[in-house]
């Protein structure tokens, strides 16, 4: 039970501010989709938009193909969980679990307060929907609490019985609008595993909603960042990783955050100016090669601090033009480094390099790839 | 546990706190005092009424006499009777059209809202007084003057609850409502069975306010009602004092005591469901 998902330059404004601003998107049918973001990003108004719960200034969303845009949130097939839970306070977890069930199945006056329990022939209903309010809070492990309100919950136990009224409709699409971040950091790892293997289990669509490109680079079959209510890439976790499409989603993703030095630094390095069109020369903390006498730029550094993380170590250093870069090195290397007057060379292979013109975008690299030479004999191409 | 470390607190009171609970027993007793005389003479013989000393307690106990006559020789459980249609009927009306109008200010958007707000809170300055004789002429006309309908009908939109439910409807959080769209419930249903039942304190607090008012109201039973078996307590009782035992403090104290029995009691016993109510909306 899964369904494609097409967002067809969705647009929202609120007065004269756009919140979102032709967004398109297409999520295949199964898919785990991340939108991701900093905040104010529009990133929750598309999902709000997706589920109907407000409507777009201009675009279309389709669900399998057919438009969805005057559907109203019930008739969509969608499960939303949110980031507060939003729990009805007032009833058990049963009975929030059960409520989607009672909602579609039992007709409306058999759900009047109290004088619907006296009309007749509902009690079949009544025990299918405990039975699979039962089996789905099973499926979470909350079937112990069944009885309680949620104010006696813990925040995890809460966003379970979230899930688990989002899951017992067995909805086509689930939305999930960052359902991690109010919880602490280890239930947070935790669930990260139970919501992908929830995902597997389910082979529903999933968008999901976060801030945390940990949550995202994880979790997903593709990631789509968000900046300024527009998708600037759509791709796999890997992909963004290693070749992103614009400086901000480069710099939005990793941690630590990418090194960018400008052109003027980098034609210093190599010897060789670089051709007009690109200003930024990013590249990750791992291009960053301590060992001596390595092919590629040489460039002489400073050393800031370092930081021990266990496995690896980060360098921070400053170039001879007063540019901070980060490195990331295994600490075996690290312990193995020669550092004289809190000098250190480092060098970095052109092929690691990502080069970016004036406006952000992505643009080819200067450097021919199969020129592994010194620094001093780089030849620059220009493109 | 507590209850000893209350007590360790309570030898700590300071020369300030002090002062202040005085001032507040002198406040509780000037506003306890008239309760004492009424309660007091309904129980004490007519002669002791006018002598010079004040006693404290009936000097000759009448006990249950001045009831006994206030109950057989007028309408009392009548007068109470109307007080309880036309209070539960108008608080009843109230709720059933202020929290629908409350959610629509408080939680959609569309266009002239504010201005519809500003009304209401305008409508909140506007006292009984200033509509009374178009209502009343309004009544007449209609024929409807000495019903309960006329009673009732002048209170049966109150902006006062409009404003007070939209507050609270306002604090009520958008993702709940929002998961329960999304759950498939009709708007009614969100407002009556999700939100309604989490603004339960503030319902209740204008419920007693409501109920106290229009149980004491005596300004617009006077002009619109006329006939014995429709008249409110305090009506009656102002009838009942006027005209037929006007010289009989006892039974007309026996009078006032039965009539605001009622409320008193109610009172009493609601407080801690009130107190309970509102320390658990404090849980989210």
């Amino acid at each position: 039970m899964s369904a494609k998902v097409e967002l067809e330059n969705i647009e929202k404004s609120y007065g004269a501010t756009q919140t979102l601003r032709s967004a398109s998107l297409t999520i295949e049918a199964g898919e785990f989709m991340t939108l991701v973001g900093p905040s104010g990003c529009g990133k929750s108004t598309l999902l709000r938009i997706m589920a109907g719960l407000q409507p777009q200034s201009a675009g279309e969303i389709r669900i399998d193909g057919t438009s969805v845009d005057h559907l109203r949130p019930r008739e969509r097939d969608i499960a939303m969980v949110f980031q507060s839970y939003a729990l009805y306070p007032h009833m058990s977890v049963e009975q929030n679990i059960g409520t989607p069930l009672r909602v579609r199945r039992l007709p409306t006056a058999v759900r009047l307060p109290v004088l619907g329990r006296l009309v007749p022939g509902q009690r079949t209903a009544r025990r299918e929907i405990q039975e699979a309010v039962r089996e789905v809070a099973d499926q979470v492990e909350i079937g112990h609490l069944l009885p309680r309100k949620p104010a006696a919950l813990s925040g995890g136990q809460r966003q379970r019985v979230a899930l688990a009224r989002a899951i017992i409709r067995n909805p086509k699409v689930f939305l999930m609008d960052e359902p991690l971040s109010n919880l602490d950091a280890r239930l947070r790892v935790t669930m990260r595993g139970e919501i992908t293997s929830l995902h597997r289990r389910l082979g529903a669509t999933f968008i999901y909603v976060t801030h945390d490109q940990t949550e995202a680079m994880t979790m997903s079959d593709r990631v789509a960042v968000m900046m300024d209510g527009e998708i600037v890439q759509c791709a796999s976790p890997q992909e963004l990783y290693t070749n992103p499409q614009d400086l901000r989603v480069a710099r939005f993703i990793g941690s630590p955050e990418i090194n960018v030095v400008s052109t003027e630094e980098t034609a210093r390095w190599t010897g060789q100016p670089l051709p007009d069109g690109i200003a930024h020369i990013a590249f990750r903390p791992e291009a960053i090669d301590f060992t001596p006498k390595s092919a590629g730029i040489g460039v002489d550094a400073r050393l800031l601090r370092h930081e021990l993380l266990g496995h690896d170590v980060l360098v921070f250093l400053q170039t001879d033009q007063g540019t901070e870069v980060t490195g990331r090195i295994p600490a075996a290397q690290w312990s193995g480094l020669a550092v004289a007057d809190g000098q250190i060379a480092f060098t970095l292979r052109p092929e690691a390099l990502l080069a970016f013109d004036p406006s952000g975008k992505r643009a080819p690299l200067p450097f021919s790839p199969d020129g592994m030479m010194p620094a001093d004999r780089m030849l620059s191409h220009a493109s | 546990m507590s209850k000893t470390r209350q007590a360790g607190a309570g030898m700590r009171y300071t020369l300030g706190q002090f002062a202040s609970h005085a001032f507040l027993l002198a406040l509780a007793f000037i506003f306890m005092f008239p309760f004492y005389v009424m309660l007091v003479t309904s129980f004490r013989a007519p002669q002791e009424l006018f002598t010079p000393e004040f006693n404290w307690l009936p000097q000759v106990f009448t006990g249950a006499h001045y009831y006994i006559e206030s109950l057989t020789a007028t309408p009392v459980l009548t007068f109470m009777k109307n007080g309880v249609i036309i209070s539960l009927g108008i608080l009843l009306v109230q709720l059933l059209t202020a929290i629908p109008c409350a959610y629509a200010l408080a939680k959609f958007e569309f266009r002239g809202r504010k201005l519809l707000f500003a009304i209401v809170i305008f409508a909140l300055t506007v006292p009984i007084q200033v509509p009374a004789l178009p209502l009343f002429l309004g009544l007449n006309a209609i024929g409807a003057l000495d019903t309960y309908f006329a009673a009732m009908m002048p209170f049966f939109l109150s902006v006062f609850a409009i404003f007070l439910f939209r507050q609270s409807f306002k604090s009520y959080p958008d993702e709940i409502i929002h998961a329960a769209r999304l759950d498939g419930m009709s708007e009614w249903a969100i407002l009556w069975t999700i939100v309604v039942p989490g603004s339960v304190p503030a319902i209740a607090a204008f419920s007693v306010f409501s109920l106290t008012s229009h149980w004491n109201d005596l300004y617009w039973p006077m002009i619109v009602i006329r006939s014995n078996e429709l008249m409110t307590p305090p009506l009656g009782l102002a009838y009942f004092a006027d005209s037929e035992s006007g010289e009989n403090y006892g039974a007309l104290m026996a009078t006032a005591t039965i009539l605001t029995a009622p409320l008193m009691l109610a009172f009493l016993f609601a407080q801690r469901q009130f107190i309970r109510g509102i320390t658990m909306t404090g849980v989210k």
